[in-house]
């Protein structure tokens, strides 16, 4: 069909068009046009710094275009501040949510538009009245008077999501909304995509993710080093036709790995029970045990104590009873420092909150854990030319860029954030290596060198611990697959032998035991 | 000349956005406006005043003597907070650490009998310990209780000014009918030839040299060379040493800290401890140096508040310390000048301090004022 037949009889609600976008000598847009109709889903695809979010932040007036335009219903408009993106209906969720916690949820969707009666009281009824009431509408229910703090990931998305609408949004900017979200999740979100559209709402998907943007979007368009590539008709395509332009060049989907045979147990998790931040039971009597020359993959829904499991191994939270040993040293509520010295290495969850310290060069974070050991340090004294030499050693190794080991792990992309902590965390030669989420918000070709890691790890006879929320990930890269469902193992099955359905049951508590 | 214009706007906007010095000498600048605008609605010429202060700091070598007194405890006690803010805590202490400094000192000074090269480290370690240890206290309060270190150390503040007052109505403390303490031996005296410049010989040959007579009538002694080291030690400890790696890797982010197995409520307490054992050192420096006791005091006498905005002025950098408290012991000394030369109101001073930080800490502003400049150049 093409382009332009398909998108003949569509309202254009959006034009951006020719939008150039430098920073410095940086070109970050490149003559990029986007255009967006009414009812319908347009995708942006493009890897990690790809500049996908600096049109994004444009059309939202965070930044004005070099040059280019952008007109609103057919009328050029001069977007400077998100206000007046607001004022012409647009909405964006980020990534990050911006969301006060200690709120509930109805006075995040009402802060700054709140609904007052005579005197300027506040009218709770009516917000709340309201909030039911969009929620309703768009299918995306919340419990309207829960705290932020206590909901999950996913359910605070619905509420930034709530948010925009109140405010009158017309035209809805996610910005990788499913990074966060577990694969039921993602169902729902899609869902919810369908009901928005359904009522005549206009999406701007960003995304990296091909599966999603297959089955959510109408229209997609791809943008690589700044650069407009196409734009494509989603139905008229599929994952490979996306992969190939995105990157620009074909793209294996399949893991490549041997068949090996694991060793003896090296880790074991025996009765273990760990209580959360609200004093209530989140992993429960749960075993597990890992051989060398394994991985072995978690899976399961978020908050079904994962998050616990981890913090616990590592010495980051306390262990109410049971028994976590490895190499037959027993490591229960061991001081991270301890545990690290055991050799267990962990690449965390959340890497800017526990894996990196951003306001320290990507030298300084390779030996955040070996800071005070020779040759980076004698008698307490740092030696700063074998840490850069080091540093430049790994950032070669693991092809981290820029190659340039004083700048600040801030400056990274995420990708780049993400090989610090691998190279790192794997520099130490651990016979256990953990690593949590590896691949959350990672583009396709990054994905691709975490799993080569995991593997290598495997490969050289270590152990590796794998959890993720991407069902896809875990059944890709472990040997063994174990399902958590409130803090106690349900199942473990071989790889080989997982299908996606048996595992989705187990995750959600339905699976036979 | 258009171009230059609008060029030499550009290199001002670099320089006042990108460069943390440029910006800093601008907020000095733009602070000295204030107080002069101040000076000009009450009626006094501004330029005059600040010539009279310009004087008083520099035209006798008793000035710049005077000067570099005033600015050692301050030196020390920005070097207090900008070591804590480092390492990601606020240390409002440092006020109550330099009275307990200054306490320990005297008390030091004036019970223990020791010979002279002895005795001046040993009132200062002692100072420094204690001065640490109440530093240390707001550490451990807020590693081991959550208690936050700015609640902790103004009370702190409290407990040592009337800590301090207690003592000097203390019998075996206080002197005989005076609202002060005994003065330390002469053993612990730390000025510069003080014998010597009583001495018979001494007097004459002053009298002869009226430059070195000027110099040596001010109680000049080593705190400043001392605080220096101090400011070279502060830059080593947190910039080369493991020690220090540990501190700013907390202070930046304790979780990623925690994570690498670095044990983040001992670094607090450390760190608390290193920043009252320097306020604490400013408060012995100026008893060994200068007042050689403690007296009754009223209220806070703002060393330590002074620090704050030293270290913000000096961005928390070691070295910076250095110069802005320089800088703000030549404004307080010059400044209270310009009230018997002229009677305009030496408060102006605080106003010219204020406006300082101020403008440091709201760096937008200024990069508002500059690009709106460049744009309008930019159009015409």
């Amino acid at each position: 069909m093409g382009y332009e037949n398909v998108t003949q009889s569509l309202t254009k609600i959006i034009e951006m068009k020719n939008i150039t976008k430098k920073f410095g000598d940086f070109v970050a847009n490149d003559s990029v046009n986007l255009d967006v109709f009414k009812g319908k889903v347009h995708a942006l695809l493009g890897e990690n710094g790809a500049g996908k979010s600096t049109l994004m932040n444009i059309l939202y007036g965070l930044y004005s275009p070099t040059s280019g335009e952008i007109l609103i219903n057919g009328k050029k408009v001069e977007i400077t501040n998100p206000n007046i993106a607001i004022e012409h209906g647009i909405g964006m969720v980020h990534q990050h949510f911006m969301l006060v916690k200690p709120f509930t949820v109805t006075q995040n969707i009402i802060l700054g538009q709140e609904p007052v009666s005579k005197m300027s009281v506040l009218n709770m009824k009516k917000a709340l009245k309201d909030v039911k009431e969009i929620s309703e509408r768009y299918g995306l229910y919340v419990d309207p008077n829960a705290k932020i703090e206590d909901i999950s990931v996913g359910m605070q998305q619905r509420v930034e999501i709530l948010k925009a609408l109140y405010r009158g949004a017309e035209i809805l900017i996610l910005d990788e909304p499913t990074a966060v979200l577990t694969p039921q999740e993602i169902v729902e979100l899609i869902q919810i995509i369908k009901n928005l559209t359904k009522e005549g709402k206009s999406i701007i998907l960003i995304s990296h993710k091909l599966k999603e943007i297959i089955d959510a979007a109408d229209f997609c368009l791809i943008i690589r080093r700044g650069k407009h590539i196409d734009t494509v008709v989603v139905p008229e395509t599929n994952e490979e036709g996306l992969a190939s332009k995105m990157v620009g060049r074909e793209v294996s989907f399949v893991v490549d790995k041997k068949v090996k045979v694991a060793g003896d147990e090296i880790f074991s998790i025996k009765d273990l029970v760990v209580k959360d931040n609200r004093d209530i039971v989140a992993v429960d009597k749960l075993n597990i045990s890992i051989k060398k020359g394994e991985i072995l993959g978690l899976a399961g829904i978020d908050g079904n104590g994962q998050t616990e499991l981890l913090e616990a191994i590592t010495g980051l939270r306390k262990v109410e009873s049971g028994e976590i040993k490895i190499n037959d040293n027993n490591i229960t509520n061991n001081t991270p420092f301890q545990v690290i010295n055991k050799k267990i290495s962990h690449i965390p969850e959340d890497r800017q909150k526990r894996g990196l310290v951003l306001d320290f060069d990507i030298s300084e974070n390779t030996i955040l854990e070996n800071y005070y050991k020779n040759p980076f340090a004698r008698k307490g004294i740092l030696n700063y030319n074998n840490i850069r030499v080091y540093a430049k050693e790994l950032i070669d190794k693991f092809d981290v860029r820029p190659k340039e080991e004083s700048k600040m792990a801030r400056t990274l992309s995420g990708g780049n954030q993400q090989k610090v902590i691998i190279a790192r965390e794997v520099s130490n030669d651990p016979d256990l290596l953990i690593a949590a989420q590896p691949t959350r918000g990672l583009d396709v070709g990054a994905i691709e060198f975490v799993h080569k890691s995991l593997i290598d790890q495997r490969d050289n006879d270590k152990a590796v611990f794998l959890i993720s929320f991407e069902l896809d990930e875990i059944m890709n890269v472990s040997d063994r697959i174990a399902v958590i469902y409130e803090g106690k193992i349900v199942g473990i099955v071989d790889a080989k032998d997982a299908e996606v359905e048996k595992l989705g049951l187990m995750m959600a508590g339905g699976g036979s035991k | 000349m258009k171009l230059k214009m609008k060029e030499l706007r550009r290199a001002l906007y670099i320089f006042a956005t990108e460069k943390t010095v440029g910006f800093t000498l601008i907020s000095i600048f733009l602070g000295l406006v204030v107080g002069a605008l101040f000076l000009a609605v009450a009626g006094f010429n501004p330029f005059r005043a600040y010539w009279i202060m310009l004087q008083g700091i520099f035209a006798k070598p008793s000035y710049i003597s005077y000067t570099i007194i005033r600015a050692t405890p301050l030196i020390l006690t920005g070097l207090s907070i900008a070591f804590a803010f480092k390492t990601g805590l606020f240390n409002i202490g440092a006020e109550g650490q330099f009275i307990i400094g200054s306490v320990a000192a005297t008390a030091a000074g004036y019970f223990l009998h020791l010979p002279l090269l002895i005795h001046i480290p040993v009132v200062i370690i002692s100072a420094v310990l204690a001065a640490g240890i109440w530093g240390g206290l707001a550490g451990f309060f807020k590693a081991k209780f959550g208690v936050h270190e700015v609640i902790s150390t103004i009370m702190l503040n409290w407990v040592a000014l009337y800590f301090q007052n207690f003592l000097i109505y203390t019998k075996g403390f206080q002197k005989p009918g005076g609202e002060t303490s005994y003065s330390i031996q002469p053993t612990a005296n730390m000025m510069i030839l003080k014998t010597w410049k009583q001495s018979e010989a001494g007097r004459e040959w002053l009298l002869q040299h009226p430059f070195w007579k000027d110099l040596l009538r001010t109680p000049m002694n080593w705190g400043f060379v001392i605080a220096i080291l101090m400011a070279v030690l502060v830059w080593f400890i947190l910039n080369k040493t493991a020690l220090g790696f540990r501190l700013r890797a907390v202070g930046f982010n304790k979780f990623a800290a925690e994570y690498g197995g670095i044990n983040v409520n001992k670094n607090m307490i450390i760190s608390m401890f290193i920043a009252g054992a320097l306020a604490g050192l400013a408060g012995a420096l100026q008893v060994v140096g200068v007042s050689h006791k403690v007296t009754l005091i009223a209220a806070m006498e703002g060393y330590g508040f002074d620090g704050i905005a030293v270290a913000l002025i000096a961005n928390s950098n070691a070295m910076g310390c250095i110069l802005a408290g320089l800088l703000f012991g030549a404004l307080k000394y010059g400044g209270a000048k310009i009230q018997p030369f002229m009677q305009a109101p030496s408060e102006v001073v605080s106003i010219v301090i204020g406006s300082i930080v101020f403008f440091i800490s709201i760096p937008k502003l200024i990069k508002l004022i500059l690009t709106r400049k460049s744009k309008k150049g930019g159009t015409k």
